[in-house]
């Protein structure tokens, strides 16, 4: 299977090298604080109201898993409903399929610019580059994602991407970058964030008027009906699936969920923990082509783009129950400090540690390998999330997948039973030699005795060799603890357990 | 060579192979309708929200929109003075126009939501979009407690569009801030 392409910004360095460059950067740190402060509070708020949260929050999951379960029946159910209305159903199993699915379509209406809804998916896909190279412009028509578009930046949180961004810095970009997209910004534009969205309503009302075709992605996808949702709040979603005369929508195939009561619950959880809100302003649901109101041509791509091998993972699954609401980075302790770019994808955070490997495949990368680290495992996302993904736990079972991937000698019996399989490296890493070492050290007494006698002098000559190969990487961020005068079984033969 | 369908749902199939859907937890029933909490909750999102009797709505209506250019669905139950009529207006058009006037399909109490399915009296959805004010007619009979209830009463069919206050964002700083691309103002009127 190719590695999927898309997901990681070209070049990026593992997430310790990058965490440390965020780290430098007191603007991006108080806006973070600042901005991950307020939907915390606003969160917390709206949750408290609902009585029944706890076991909304399982139903939620369960309706994900019973989609997830008989995925294939699901899909099916989706895709013969959608073509009953009238939609044409793509399917793509990577990157570069939907975005020639997506290009293509563009390309046969003569257009040489798209529309967008924000979507997750099709950042994941690359798709304004693909376009791009094939000379169709695509703009970006949330008011977040035009702050990041117009300054050729990456997005950094999956809700709300110009997060980093507090509103002087925004009022620059629009002063500076409007002019050459479109309309430019009025002059006397001031900082007041609803002068700002006011700027983008007048901006991006000429692209909304003369557009031909619009891209979306989905929240949800009902097998039952082939009604599509998309939950937003400014109403760019709903000029982009309302005005042009064609829509695609690139559709990861995890967004099924089976009937259309189960919206019942997921309308529910979503705003509450996305933007802390009882409901978002605005949620679009259709069903094909409504004949006299909206697009009159609809194309539904269904990705894959390393789903299916997320899926073949028992433990990690459960990732692809997300609904993208973002509410394990607003609570993360190191989401909060490094920020989301240090993550490397569009998927960042808690969710995006999960999520990229499990993409991905533990083993595919330096980037990839570092990502089930950036953790400090406190739980608090696992709290949070509307659909229990118990993230805690399967970041644990992928530092298990990627120290399987750098084994000295590979684990044959669990290579050849095909659950996982392994990955034979080319060289072994320091931790395993060092795991190797204290293996045959524990298995013998004698071993452990000469050990803990040379204990002492080791950690001191540590101490006062930081510098050793070997010793940097672990002492450069702690301290060594000072290894006792005489040992726990020395002391045992000394004193007899302390009867002498 | 195999198509990217038949490949994709292989591989779905060999994924699940094993796996098993989970017991669906009881929910706890909604509770009764409470329209006082739908309008206060609809105030909450900065909407206007007025209460009157059904005999009260055109004068009403014809307050708001009083010096406005409006435009106005088919089927809907009540007049509207001079106002315009949807007659295959393109979105350049309905640009042009200052508001729209239409009814409702269903209202959600815990949330302050405004449901329309687009059927007679509510439109396509582009014209409760593209002029800056929505003004919307809800009947009390049409509030239901909670989103759950909602979904049972709405026809997954039908187009739909969800409205709880006016168009906003939290894109700068999480803050909410009202107007963005869609009406910028809403104003119910909730009959009784």
């Amino acid at each position: 299977m190719q590695a999927p392409v898309g997901t990681t910004f070209v070049g990026m360095p593992a997430f310790p090298d990058a965490a440390r460059d965020a780290l430098g950067d007191p603007v991006l740190r108080h806006n973070l604080a600042h901005a991950t402060g307020t939907i915390r509070d606003k969160r917390a708020r709206v949750v408290a109201e609902v009585d029944d949260w706890e076991d909304l929050r399982v139903d939620g999951a369960a309706v994900k898993d019973t989609a997830l379960a008989d995925l294939g029946t699901h899909l099916l159910a989706l895709e013969s409903a959608l073509t009953a209305r009238g939609a044409r159903v793509h399917w793509a199993r990577d990157a570069a399929e939907a975005n020639a699915i997506v290009a293509g379509i563009a390309k046969g209406h003569g257009v040489d610019e798209v529309v967008k809804v924000k979507s997750m998916a099709t950042q994941e896909i690359g798709l304004n580059e693909a376009l791009e190279a094939e000379g169709i412009a695509a703009w970006e028509t949330d008011l977040a994602e035009l702050i990041v578009q117009l300054g050729e930046d990456r997005p950094s949180h999956i809700l709300v991407p110009a997060i980093h961004r507090n509103r002087a810095e925004i009022r620059a970009i629009f002063r500076d970058r409007m002019a050459a997209a479109g309309r430019p910004a009025p002059d006397d534009l001031t900082d007041e964030p609803a002068e700002l969205a006011a700027a983008a309503r007048l901006h991006l009302r000429e692209k909304f008027l003369r557009a031909r075709m619009a891209v979306s992605g989905a929240n949800f996808a009902v097998a039952d009906s082939g009604t599509l949702v998309v939950v937003e709040s400014e109403g760019n979603g709903r000029m982009c699936l309302t005005l042009p005369e064609v829509l695609v929508s690139v559709v990861g195939i995890e967004k099924v969920v089976p009937t259309w009561d189960d919206l019942g619950t997921m309308l529910r959880l979503l705003p509450r923990s996305s933007t802390g809100e009882r409901m978002n302003p605005y949620t679009s649901t259709w069903a094909g082509v409504t004949p006299g109101d909206g697009p009159q041509e609809m194309h539904v791509v269904l990705l894959d783009n390393g789903r299916t091998r997320a899926l073949a993972d028992e433990v990690g699954r459960q990732a692809l129950r997300c609904i993208r609401c973002s509410a394990c980075l607003n609570v993360c302790p190191v989401y909060e400090r490094t920020g989301g770019h240090a993550y490397g994808s569009v998927y960042p955070g808690p969710i995006g540690a999960i999520l990229n490997p499990l993409l991905q495949g533990p083993g595919s990368s330096a980037w990839v390998d570092s990502l089930p680290y950036a953790s400090s495992l406190c739980g608090a996302c696992y709290e949070v999330c509307p659909v229990r993904i118990d993230i805690p736990s399967v970041l644990v079972d992928l530092r298990a997948q990627v120290v399987d991937a750098k084994r000295i000698v590979p684990d044959v019996s669990a290579a050849d039973s095909g659950v996982r399989p392994r990955q034979r490296p080319a060289a072994p890493s320091p931790q395993s030699l060092a795991m190797k070492g204290a293996a045959m050290t524990f298995a013998s007494a004698r071993r452990l005795g000469l050990a803990e006698r040379f204990a002492g002098v080791g950690t001191s000559l540590a101490r006062r060799l930081p510098w050793l190969p070997g010793v940097s990487a672990w002492a450069g961020a702690r301290d060594l603890p000072q290894a006792p005068a005489e040992s726990f079984r020395r002391w045992w033969r000394r004193t007899d357990g302390g009867r002498r | 060579m195999t198509s990217a369908r038949e490949e994709i749902l292989a591989r779905v199939h060999a994924a699940t192979a094993e796996a098993v859907a989970p017991e669906r937890p009881a929910l706890a029933p909604s509770g009764p309708v409470d329209v006082d909490l739908f309008a206060e909750r609809v105030a909450d999102y900065e909407a206007v929200v007025e209460r009157c009797a059904p005999e009260e709505v055109t004068e009403r209506v014809a307050a708001r929109v009083a010096g406005l250019r409006v435009v106005v669905p088919d089927g809907l139950p009540f007049a509207v003075a001079g106002s315009v009529a949807d007659d295959g207006l393109v979105a350049a058009d309905l640009d042009a126009l200052d508001g729209v006037v239409t009814t409702a399909t269903v209202g959600i109490a815990e949330t302050g939501t405004i449901v329309l399915d687009h059927g007679p009296g509510q439109g396509r959805r582009a014209l409760t979009l593209v002029p800056d004010l929505h003004v919307c007619v809800v009947r009390a009979d049409q509030v239901v407690a909670d989103v759950p209830d909602a979904v049972r009463r709405l026809d997954p069919a039908r187009a739909q569009t969800w409205i709880s206050g006016p168009s906003a964002t939290s894109d700068i700083e999480l803050s909410r801030v009202e107007g963005v691309h869609g009406p910028r103002t809403l104003h119910v009127l909730l009959t009784r």
